[in-house]
């Protein structure tokens, strides 16, 4: 079996227009999207750039749009689009590298920009016994959903408001902060709250819900930002009242 | 050609690189650190580690009793001392690691969860739930954002290590979205670059996973060690070798046949235990190597099924139910699911065996250091001497842990101590190395690095692969060394600076075959079987400890063949014994006097 798989290609050094290509892919049940790049890369044209690793959905590097829709590469398949056909373009809303090859530097940057790590319940973090923290299964639950992120990105090219104004921080950026910030071993979330109360944060989202729809890991980075809105209300409204140490 | 300095480089982003970093941070905050990976951290092959990380954790356990495990594990070619030290300080990190907010799945008392794994005697297996690489690497990443001091060079390519007089002084690196050459001076450098599984058709690994480090440092003289030792995991899909979770064994998944028959009683594995209660060390709770080698017994015999064009037995999950399913081993299921079609709270997955870890690789002492002045070595990329002829199943996330902190320790101690090299012979050095890279872009014509590539990996399947003769490994060394022949002449079609991924998958194979060499000349010379390493010849079937409790290592020669000498191996706190699981061990005296 055979399908035509159709690339938006863009050659820096070549031409400052992107351009489309079509190659013949054979495929079976098992062929996926990156199999076919590979495929394309080996077989029938070397200059054909994009990102891979894993081959498992884990990694997060093969981020693409495939008929207009944010998707991982290597766990979509040949077989379900025999009928539409196929287009893979470089993911929306990032600038393009190089075929489909974006630039991630905005979206690492708003994920640094939450402090996304745990910030011990400790003033001095060097006083630290040798055991673990207590935590419960119930207290787990709470954020470990929020936790699969694997920064693919997608949700950042199916996010409009992302797609009109760069600067905001983002669907995976506030999730992973809403992560850490329900974490009971954190005790981080005032000083995560300016970044989110701002202008760039979580009440620049309009709540389109397409992130969650997209996300592979089934994440949800939607109902992240929106208790992320709650939360931020609730701090916004305390340090009004004077309220907030 | 841009220069920077750094006081330390590390090369590779992934658990050990990034452990290492956080480590020489917290050690000298004054030091300026340089992370160069050829991907984004995240994207590094730690994140796909699934079932756990081991550290002596429940009172009935025992360092000891680590200790035998994995020695015994590694067919008694481990570095004994270099194993008491990983036993000794496997919890602290595993703690270390709960305190920079990793998910460990807990018991209902909020304690923490530990979880059987093959060829343990006691369950030690920290998790989070199957996913554990991905928290760890993500927990580590997002850490090291806390030190600004650790200056992150994403999709930085290195191409090789700067050395001066035997001293480490640096590595060139280029710039993937601009094609630039970097020379990057350092006073220490420490290679995390991972394991060699590409090398092998069909593998568990990502494409990323291609033993760039080992190369490097085995191109400056140091030595590989015990690279004959490729470790198959014995649950891989068919079709595209993704790994299905020992884990699922440890929470109480069946390996059956053909026929329906747990077969891994009849490879001494047995007696069979009842469904839904997994003992440790027997049957599916086996270490790797005898459960990959208990597949390719099944497959000559005739008793295995099919999937598509493979051959595979069947791992059933069924009796674990949904919800366990879903609670312990959702990425697996999920994987399953999307892979092969199968929902495995309904039907077994079809699986085979398919290569996993190098346990071998770049030599280095007790303290992570390698032949080179300051050049440093960690993870699966080194040979620390822990995993001998087989690793144990998380035991390997654990050594990211323990010796990525005493590699970034040793190496900010170095960096303390040193100055620069100077500029001019490094500069020397790049523009030779600059000149090689002008001759590969201007060759228009030559052998075509795919089909080396193709080659390679088949031929590494025909001659390496579990179980072994001297005429397949004989053919094998000899189709490598003609493909590094070949290799001198190899050329691309991509001329382009930005991005030019075609570029470095052409010197991924050029790394890969070198490596290959090693590990082919590693497995010609041990005529005997142990661990990893399965002989059919005549005389070499068995373990040979006479003539063969030595660690094997290769030494690079250029375009000549390679070297190979032996080395003495410690055995000073375990004599080598029996290895037997199952029943059979009990009559085996290996583990007399354990508790």
């Amino acid at each position: 079996m055979e399908l035509e798989v159709t690339i938006q290609r863009y050659l820096p050094e070549q031409s400052s227009e992107p351009f489309k290509q079509s190659y013949t892919v054979p495929y079976d049940t098992s062929t996926s999207v990156l199999d076919a790049l590979t495929y394309i890369k080996e077989e029938l044209d070397p200059t054909l750039s994009y990102r891979w690793s894993c081959r498992m959905a884990i990694c997060g590097s093969c981020g693409i749009m495939l008929n207009g829709k944010p998707m991982l590469g290597c766990n979509v398949f040949l077989r379900d689009y025999v009928k539409t056909g196929m287009l893979l373009e470089p993911m929306a809303h990032f600038p393009v590298e190089r075929d489909l090859i974006i630039d991630m530097e905005s979206f690492l940057t708003h994920l640094e920009a939450v402090k996304p790590y745990l910030i011990s319940k400790d003033s001095k973090e060097s006083v630290q016994t040798f055991e673990p923290n207590n935590q419960t299964p119930q207290q787990l639950d709470k954020y470990q959903q929020f936790s699969s992120c694997i920064n693919c990105g997608l949700c950042y090219s199916a996010c409009p408001q992302f797609g009109l104004n760069p600067e905001f921080i983002g669907p995976a950026a506030l999730t992973l902060a809403h992560r850490y910030n329900l974490d009971n071993r954190d005790a981080g979330q005032a000083e995560r709250m300016p970044m989110i109360n701002s202008e760039e944060g979580a009440w620049s989202c309009t709540f389109v819900g397409y992130c969650s729809e997209v996300c592979p890991k089934s994440v949800d980075p939607a109902a992240a930002v929106n208790q992320s809105k709650v939360t931020s209300a609730t701090d916004l409204l305390m340090s009004l009242l004077g309220g907030r140490s | 050609m841009q220069q920077s300095d750094f006081d330390i480089l590390v090369v590779g982003g992934g658990g050990a690189g990034l452990r290492a970093s956080i480590a020489a941070a917290e050690k000298s905050p004054h030091l300026k650190i340089g992370l160069v990976s050829k991907v984004y951290p995240m994207r590094s092959h730690t994140v796909a580690a699934e079932g756990g990380a081991a550290a002596v954790t429940l009172e009935k356990d025992s360092f000891q009793a680590h200790l035998e495990d994995t020695v015994m594990g590694s067919d008694w070619l481990a570095e004994q001392k270099v194993v008491d030290y990983f036993v000794r300080h496997a919890y602290q990190e595993l703690v270390q690691m709960e305190h920079w907010g990793c998910p460990w799945s807990r018991k209902e008392d909020g304690s923490i969860q530990v979880r059987r794994f093959g060829g343990m005697k006691v369950e030690r297996t920290w998790f989070a739930a199957d996913k554990t690489g991905f928290h760890m690497l993500h927990t580590l990443y997002q850490t090291s954002l806390k030190f600004p001091q650790i200056q992150r060079l994403d999709e930085f390519f290195v191409l090789d290590l700067l050395v001066l007089d035997n001293a480490i002084a640096g590595v060139i690196a280029i710039e993937v979205a601009t094609g630039e050459l970097h020379l990057l001076r350092a006073k220490s450098v420490i290679l995390a670059t991972g394991g060699a599984g590409r090398l092998f058709r069909f593998n568990t690994n990502g494409g990323i996973v291609t033993g760039d480090g080992m190369a490097m440092a085995y191109r400056h003289g140091v030595a590989l060690r015990d690279m004959e030792f490729v470790q198959y995991h014995p649950t891989g899909l068919p079709g595209s070798g993704i790994l299905i979770t020992e884990a699922s064994r440890g929470e109480g998944g069946i390996m059956v046949n053909k026929d329906g028959y747990r077969y891994l009683q009849d490879y001494g594995l047995g007696p069979e235990t009842p469904l839904g209660k997994p003992e440790n060390k027997y049957m599916e709770l086996g270490p790797r190597d005898k459960l990959s080698q208990a597949f390719w017994q099944e497959q000559q015999a005739g008793r295995t099924g099919k999937y598509g064009d493979s051959d595979v037995v069947y791992l059933d999950l069924r009796h674990l139910g949904e919800k366990y399913l879903q609670e312990r081993l959702p990425f697996i299921s999920e994987l399953a699911k999307a892979f092969v079609n199968i929902d495995p709270a309904r039907e077994p997955i079809p699986v085979r065996p398919a290569v996993h870890y190098t346990m071998g690789g770049i030599m280095t002492d007790a303290q992570c250091e390698t032949s080179i002045k300051g050049l440093y070595a960690a993870g699966e990329c080194a040979s620390v001497g822990l995993h001998g002829a087989n690793r144990l199943g998380s035991n390997s996330l654990t050594e990211l842990l323990v010796f990525g902190r005493l590699a970034g320790e040793q190496a900010a101690e170095n960096a303390s101590n040193q100055d620069f090299a100077a500029m001019p012979a490094l500069q020397e050095q790049s523009s030779k190395l600059q000149q090689q890279l002008a001759a590969l872009n201007e060759r228009t014509s030559g052998e075509s690095w795919v089909e080396i590539k193709k080659e390679l990996l088949i031929t590494m399947e025909e001659g390496c692969g579990i179980y072994r003769t001297e005429a397949g490994m004989q053919k094998t060394l000899q189709t490598i060394r003609e493909l590094r022949k070949r290799y001198q002449t190899v050329h691309i079609q991509d001329k382009s600076k930005i991005y030019n991924t075609e570029f470095f998958m052409c010197l991924e194979v050029g790394f890969g075959l070198d490596i290959a060499e090693a590990t082919c000349l590693g497995a010609l010379e041990r005529r005997e079987s142990r661990g990893a390493h399965q002989r059919l010849d005549e005389g070499c079937t068995s373990r040979n400890d006479q003539d063969f409790l030595s660690h094997s290592l290769v030494y690079f020669q250029g375009q000549e063949a390679a070297r190979l000498e032996w080395q003495e191996v410690d055995t000073s706190i375990l004599p080598p014994a029996e290895r037997a699981y199952g029943d059979a061990a009990k009559s085996g005296d290996a583990t007399k006097g354990a508790k």
